[in-house]
């Protein structure tokens, strides 16, 4: 298979070099084969000048290669400076010289690193400078993050910025992965983008816009942000009344998860669910779909009371399930297309009639929403492992979609999802909206709370403790309700909104202004050199 | 988008073709021979090393196996067998382990012994009522551990095993004079129960090898049953999406706790079924010197066959087949019988791995193959775009 093919990137040491791409369009596979997991069948590394071949990470750490992955792997219980040391025992022992080097590496890259602390006391931020100490205490001159600022509020990712360009002071080169744009191009020294398994080109930083680097990405002209009108219609569809869920921790000591939360939606409404990861959503979401018992509160939908009912009473009553986490919760991996969509909807039609199945019936309407909804596949046959998560989503989609929910639960729908699937999911939730869907939006991804929503909620400890109005709330201060420093209802300096509002629309008005074939959208880019060697 | 039902033209019958997928089926063949072969290898050499030539062992073996009457003891074997790996099978798709399938087996061969013992009705109401007592209480005993398991947080591993033990000892208080066993001491000095009335007999079939126990289409119906139910009803699908992903099944709506519970009795009342063959048809009476350990024989038979009713069809012919022909060893010649447990271990310790390994490498090779028809597409996509 070719997941990736003729790529060509060069990386100039002491920079940050962003590498940009849709989901599936090959990035963790060139990472991986970066890092050793995977071998490439043509084409070389080469580090310093040097070729070099890698068979194990471990022979990718030894040449000074290390990567961060978007998911930590810290030990909880352990304190910071044993985790840095676990597996890295050989390089300066586990006493005192070892601590005094993580002290030493902590104050050279400005990361303030606590070596006594025990980590399950940190934040995510501070976990995740953990995380690239661990890698520099290793030797690492090279640095791969894969995705570091999905978990992470606003404030914290200018901090990560700022250590970023403090590594690059002091020569570290840093690989950044992310589709976050505005990121990309606040950071970023130099930037290449992959589209289906290759190279598209390079840009500038400096010289691009957005909304160019994203068509960049997708190799199509975007559709502009239609102006919206709102759908809000009076009629309430789904009423959450003082949700109550207390769940007993490792340690066996009762916390509250939820706590009183109440909140509406009403028919046409995206109410969107602000807040850093952790803080109750997914409880929020798995008590409305009853896979979580309530300690006290009400669930009424479209005026039924579903307070004690089953999960699929409630499916079936029409709420539609967006997961957060589809592999575990979305999706058969070992499973066909067509059975993944019987899957939520095993008593509904075309899926079965009467106690039994209709496989028949359930591929036919599994084709046509490949068809519809654009899921790239060779046929309904395959597994779900065997797709990209942009498609695995696409198809997650269009089977809630099928069943014309009246209230539809998207916890981040276009998590780790391309920017061209990214519209179109937008797309589609927006449409079923006008339809007269209710939505609760559950997303860490604030401009696309801001963008979709009609009301914002900010959760913070189980709380809803803030509420805002995206048409009047900056992504800085939501972020600050987020971290507990703002309650109650929050709108922006009007100055500070006119100026975030003008830099998004700029990014829209660039990309008018220039014709579209400045953009080498289409055809492979002729900036890198012929030569495949690719490296540093 | 919407609507349920588009207008899309409905998916016509599969084709053959499409329905074979010859590189599925090599891939699933392809471990279970393998791991027949390398026991088969591992076996031969532990004979040659004992100074025996293991040709004329498999070569015995095989003409037992050829022979008529040989092949009949195979069938009846195999039934048992069957049933007993059905019982397991039916746990496995939901990822729940019956250990607990002996202990289930001999509770309701002695229930049904004593109820078979005492009710004397027509056949046709007398067998079917053996038969459901039997499901019952093998449905009964394996749901101690599905209640343990959902309410208590038990390991089924861990409570079927304690049942196993625990069934021995309730076998030991009920099978005594004046409960199940007649209180007058009968001819033998072993305690069993009173002879089943000759209404409880299954029917059986004389060919010229012996005497084929009718309770084959039994098995076949079991096996029919199990493929219909996991395949093509709601039921079935909860159950196959609970074993393949139990927190995406809860969040799909599947009722995890009942599931439990239902596939653990299923696997009971099925497992009930594995010791009728021998009291209907074969020593109408339960003793003390019950077959024992094909709970054990249920499971590796179970492995071997994938836990799809055709795979344990055939593992269940093999195993009964090595058991049958490998007890003619050591009255052809000099070879010990218990070189036929060392070909069955090491069938189903390969067989394992292999069926890891083969399950890793279809999976990956699929994503590749997926990889390559996409991207195909998409140069044939801009070679239109050239084109154009």
């Amino acid at each position: 298979m070719v997941a990736n093919h003729d790529i060509d990137i060069t990386v100039q040491r002491g920079t940050v070099h962003a590498l940009m791409g849709e989901n599936g369009a090959g990035k963790s596979t060139l990472m991986k084969i970066l890092y050793g997991m995977q071998k490439p069948d043509e084409g070389t590394i080469a580090i310093d000048g040097e070729q070099v071949e890698f068979s194990t990470p471990a022979d990718a750490i030894a040449r000074g290669i290390g990567m961060v992955h978007q998911h930590f792997m810290l030990a909880d219980n352990f304190t910071v400076w044993e985790n840095i040391v676990l597996g890295g025992e050989h390089l300066h022992g586990i006493g005192a010289k070892a601590k005094a080097r993580i002290r030493e590496l902590s104050d050279q890259y400005g990361l303030g690193v606590k070596p006594d602390a025990l980590v399950e006391d940190l934040g995510v931020a501070d976990r995740q400078r953990v995380e690239i100490l661990k890698v520099l205490y290793r030797g690492a001159r090279i640095l791969i993050l894969d995705e570091p600022t999905a978990v992470l509020v606003p404030q914290e990712v200018d901090a990560l910025f700022d250590n970023l360009r403090e590594l690059k002071a002091e020569g570290v080169t840093v690989i950044f992965i992310s589709h976050k744009l505005h990121e990309v191009l606040s950071v970023a020294d130099a930037i290449s983008v992959i589209r289906r398994g290759t190279t598209v080109g390079d840009a500038d930083p400096r010289r691009v816009t957005a909304r160019q680097l994203a068509e960049l990405m997708v190799g199509a002209e975007l559709p502009s942000p239609e102006s919206r009108e709102s759908t809000v219609t009076d009629t309430e569809m789904l009423a959450v009344e003082g949700l109550r869920i207390a769940k007993p921790d490792a340690e066996g000591v009762e916390r509250v998860v939820l706590d009183d939360v109440s909140l509406r939606i009403r028919k046409g409404e995206i109410l969107g669910i602000a807040g850093v990861e952790g803080n109750g959503q997914a409880e929020l979401v798995e008590a409305i779909m009853g896979m979580l018992p309530l300690d006290a509160g009400t669930v009424t939908l479209d005026g039924t009371d579903l307070t004690g009912t089953l999960t699929r009473a409630r499916r079936e009553a029409g709420i539609g399930y967006i997961p957060e986490d589809r592999h575990r919760h979305g999706l058969l991996l070992e499973a066909p297309l067509w059975e993944n969509r019987i899957l939520g909807h095993v008593t509904e039609r075309p899926n079965s009639k009467g106690v039994l199945l209709d496989p028949a019936g359930a591929r036919a309407d599994t084709q046509r929403i490949v068809e519809e909804y654009d899921v790239r596949t060779p046929g309904i046959e395959v597994t779900a492992a065997s797709l990209s998560g942009g498609n695995q989503q696409k198809l997650i989609i269009g089977r809630e979609m099928s069943h014309s929910p009246k209230l539809l639960i998207a916890a981040h729908p276009t998590r780790g999802v391309d920017v061209g699937a990214q519209a179109q999911i937008w797309e589609q939730i927006r449409s079923a909206q006008r339809e007269g869907l209710a939505v609760l939006l559950i997303s860490a991804d604030l401009d696309e709370l801001i963008g979709l929503s009609d009301t914002i909620r900010v959760i913070y400890r189980g709380r809803l403790v803030a509420d805002a109005d995206p048409a009047t709330v900056t992504a800085e201060d939501l972020g600050s309700a987020m971290t507990g420093a703002a309650t109650g209802h929050i709108e922006s300096d009007p100055e500070a909104l006119a100026e975030a509002q003008a830099v998004a629309a700029e990014g829209t008005e660039a990309a008018h202004a220039a014709p579209a074939d400045d953009a080498p959208s289409d055809a492979p880019s002729t900036d890198t050199a012929d030569d495949e060697q690719a490296g540093e | 988008m919407t609507s349920p039902n588009p207008p899309v033209a409905p998916a016509a019958k599969r084709s053959l073709r499409e329905r074979i997928d010859l590189e599925r089926i090599g891939l699933a063949l392809a471990a279970p021979v393998l791991a027949v072969l390398l026991s088969l290898i591992i076996a031969g050499g532990l004979l040659a090393v004992s100074g025996r030539d293991p040709f004329d062992a498999f070569s015995i073996m095989w003409n037992y196996g050829t022979a008529s009457d040989g092949q009949v003891a195979v069938l009846n074997k195999a039934t048992v067998y069957y049933l007993a790996a059905a019982a397991a099978a039916f746990g496995f798709r939901m990822n729940l382990f019956n250990i607990g399938i002996e202990g289930q087996y001999k509770l309701a061969m002695m229930f049904a012994a004593f109820v078979g013992s005492q009710v004397d009705l027509p056949a046709f109401l007398q067998i079917p009522l053996l038969l459901v007592v039997a499901m019952c209480v093998g449905g009964l005993w394996a749901s101690i551990a599905g209640l343990l398991k959902v309410y208590r947080g038990v390991s089924e591993v861990i409570s079927t095993i304690m049942l196993n033990a625990i069934a021995t000892a309730v076998i030991g208080v009920l099978l005594v004079p004046g409960i199940f066993a007649p209180k007058t001491g009968g001819t033998t000095n072993s305690i069993q129960t009173e002879k089943i009335s000759d209404s409880s007999h299954f029917f059986s079939i004389e060919t010229q090898g012996g005497t084929l126990w009718g309770f084959i289409v039994i098995a076949v119906l079991v096996g029919v049953a199990f493929q219909f139910t996991l395949n093509r009803t709601r039921f079935g699908f909860d159950l196959r999406a609970t074993g393949r992903s139990e927190s995406a099944a809860s969040a799909s709506g599947v009722n995890v706790k009942r599931m439990v519970i239902t596939s653990i009795v299923v696997s009971g009342a099925l497992a009930g079924l594995v010791g009728l063959p021998e009291l209907m048809q074969n020593t109408p009476y339960f003793g003390q010197n019950v077959q024992t350990g094909l709970g054990f024989i249920g499971i590796s038979v179970a492995l071997l066959g994938r836990n799809t009713p055709i795979g344990i069809a055939f593992s269940a012919l093999l195993f009964a087949f090595l058991d049958a022909s490998g007890a003619q060893l050591p009255t052809r010649g000099d070879y010990p019988s218990e070189i036929i447990p060392v070909i069955q271990g090491t069938i189903v310790i390969c067989v394992v791995v292999a069926y890891e390994l083969v399950r890793r490498y279809g999976l990956k090779r699929q994503q590749q193959k997926v990889g390559a028809e996409l991207a195909a597409q998409a140069a044939a996509a801009a070679q239109k775009e050239v084109a154009a």
